[in-house]
């Protein structure tokens, strides 16, 4: 059990910088998910905290050690990896035990707690088999009782999900979850699955180009991000971005790219007044854009939508359509008709607005 | 194109098959008429041979020359036969491809595992010493032993072949460890193995297919090299091939065929023997590895 402090953590690789001076403090016990696009320098980040890439700038601490300069088996860390890594030619009873045989552990010592991880990953009975006749899903809770019989201070997962398929994934992930409230070691997770990231995590960081652009818990980067980046990675489907001319006249309002208006609400007024006049971004959530109804709350605006194409879900549908050269989608009520080459009026919900400014990409 | 070989074998005419199986024993036969007349000859007697066909098989089989080229034949001066020599190789053999597979694999471990800076250029020369001809090396090779003390020496030879089979050795495990699971080593190194516990119990429990491989392939070379045998030994000292040399060639007294072609087939047979044996348990390593998927 322990925290982890990351502090102006750099990666410079020969000609291209991988991680640019990154600072995040893990408190013990906590649940911290990487994720970012691929080559965002999250996994680098991951594998400079275990120890197999050097760090070119900065400082790393696990539990109030400096491990700058310690190798990774003396940094007492676990790690799960994207392919398992099982050593093909052990069983499972010996790949589990490897690494507490070499830190010469006594067999009786060893024995107990191969059990007592394979029990709580409920594979008891796969203990003499090698890892060949295993199935994916069932690597993975090796890969996984590997790192918990070490009882490290640190767990390090490294995309353990990708190489399942969707419906082993979403059980693995609850698998993961329901172990790290069993045996609470502080983890740090890199994924570029943004579901991934929000179910699990206590707070998620989310990197973009060797940078981090938030930090916080799943809810709040969902509802309050920093960046335009963070609106458009979290959240499945993907924010809607439109740019707009802020404009006062008679209150605050937006323009869309076809010359219709939206009522900025009264309590944003004081925010967004200095913006009057200029080009900004708006963005807006899917399910933020809904069908329209009799009687609707304040600060709710309405424009009209070309469908393009319509996709039924089930609990609900998504529309999309085009405003000038942007592509949006709106989350409607499966009950309402839709259809495509129909003018369909929705209801925006703009209590929910983001207004971003295009020349930072900071949401203001 | 494999697809069309394939079908002409599954549906084709028995003309066909009549071409191909026939072609396939022509070949056979030549290629095992030599052998064939070592063997027998080996079993007949000198008057036998003086007075008979070549291809006939023996009349009175007997033994003797085989006796006599393991035991009794005489070359150069001593008259001891080749087992002497058969020994020579194998304690010239047995250690030099010990030790070459043992530091290709270490090196090709490195090579793809603990990469440094400049392990290109450090591979390419390695390479390189696949490339240089034995004779051009000979005489800077045998100043460099006998300066060392292992000149005329098994020990020098062993010395040799090592050096020698390095470039292949190390060439064979790079391009098997290449492929091998990079996130395994990391995986050990967390789990806290060191440098050669990574090695011992992760790669090598893993390299069965390349080690065959590659005791194949230098068992194979340095048991029949004659050029080192000839230049860096003499006298009792000379692996097999320098002393059958010597004793087909002995220009006195008569010429003993049959116990000539005894000397060559013993001389032949460690090879063999390697390639049956090892050569299923190479052939089942590829396969077991194609399936593992």
């Amino acid at each position: 059990m322990a925290q982890v402090s990351i502090r102006k953590v750099e990666k410079q690789y020969e000609s291209y910088k991988a991680v640019h001076g990154i600072d995040l403090e893990i408190a013990d016990e906590e649940f911290v998910v990487l994720v970012g696009p691929s080559g965002c320098g999250k996994s680098t980040t991951l594998r400079m905290v275990a120890g197999l890439e050097e760090i070119t700038g900065g400082e790393i601490w696990i539990g109030g050690d400096l491990v700058n300069d310690v190798p990774p088996r003396d940094r007492d860390i676990a790690m799960v990896f994207q392919n398992y890594a099982l050593y093909p030619h052990m069983t499972v009873f010996e790949n589990m035990a490897f690494g507490l045989k070499l830190r010469k552990f006594p067999r009786e010592e060893i024995k107990k707690r191969v059990d007592e991880a394979a029990r709580i990953l409920d594979i008891t009975s796969l203990l003499e088999r090698r890892p060949k006749a295993l199935s994916g899903g069932q690597r993975q809770r090796v890969a996984m009782g590997r790192a918990i019989v070490r009882n490290p201070r640190v767990f390090l997962f490294d995309e353990p999900l990708s190489n399942l398929d969707a419906k082993l994934r979403v059980q693995m992930r609850t698998e993961i979850k329901k172990v790290h409230q069993t045996v609470r070691t502080t983890t740090v997770y890199v994924t570029h699955d943004q579901v991934e990231a929000m179910t699990l995590a206590d707070r998620v960081v989310v990197m973009n180009q060797g940078r981090i652009e938030q930090v916080g818990p799943p809810q709040e980067l969902y509802h309050n991000p920093a960046t335009r980046f963070v609106a458009g990675f979290i959240g499945s489907p993907a924010m809607n971005f439109i740019p707009v001319r802020v404009l006062n006249e008679g209150g605050l309002q937006v323009q869309l790219p076809g010359g219709e208006r939206l009522m900025v609400p009264p309590q944003r007024t004081n925010r967004y007044a200095q913006f009057a006049g200029k080009e900004m971004t708006l963005g807006i959530r899917p399910e933020h854009l809904t069908e329209t109804h009799d009687s609707e709350k304040p600060g709710v605006g309405r424009m009209n939508a070309n469908v393009e194409v319509v996709e039924p879900m089930g609990m609900e549908t998504m529309v999309h359509f085009k405003i000038g050269k942007d592509e949006l989608t709106a989350r409607i009520d499966p009950a309402v008709h839709a259809a495509p080459n129909e003018v369909l009026p929705l209801a925006v919900d703009m209590n929910q607005m983001h207004l971003i400014d295009p020349a930072s990409g900071r949401v203001v | 194109m494999s697809a069309r070989v394939e079908s002409g074998m599954a549906g084709g005419s028995l003309a066909s098959k009549i071409v191909i199986y026939g072609l396939l024993l022509v070949f056979a036969v030549i290629f095992l008429t030599p052998l064939f007349v070592m063997l027998i000859t080996s079993f007949k007697t000198l008057d036998e041979i003086r007075d008979g066909n070549m291809l006939s098989l023996p009349q009175h089989p007997t033994i003797a020359p085989w006796l006599s080229a393991w035991g009794t034949a005489c070359i150069g001066l001593t008259c001891g036969g080749i087992k002497g020599y058969f020994g020579n190789s194998i304690e010239m053999v047995v250690p030099a491809v010990a030790i070459s597979t043992l530091l290709g694999a270490i090196n090709g471990y490195i090579l793809t595992k603990w990469r440094f800076p400049g392990h290109k250029p450090v591979f390419a020369l390695m390479l390189f010493a696949c490339f240089i001809p034995f004779q051009a090396v000979l005489i800077p090779v045998a100043r460099v032993l006998g300066m060392v003390g292992l000149g005329n020496s098994i020990a020098g030879l062993v010395l040799v072949h090592v050096i020698y089979g390095l470039g292949f050795t190390t060439l064979f495990f790079r391009n098997y460890y290449e492929a091998f699971p990079s996130e395994l080593v990391r995986a050990a190194q967390i789990d806290g193995a060191g440098f050669f516990q990574i090695f011992s119990r992760i790669l090598l429990p893993a390299s069965g297919p390349i080690i065959i491989v590659t005791v194949i392939f230098q068992f194979t070379n340095i048991w029949n090299d004659f050029l080192f045998g000839s230049s860096f030994a003499s006298g009792d000292g000379v692996p097999m091939t320098v002393a059958l040399n010597n004793l087909v060639n002995t220009s006195t007294g008569v010429k003993e065929y049959n116990v000539d072609m005894a000397a060559a087939i013993i001389a032949a047979f460690p090879t063999l023997f390697v390639y049956v044996v090892a050569g299923r348990y190479f052939v089942r390593g590829l396969m077991a590895g194609a399936v593992k998927g």
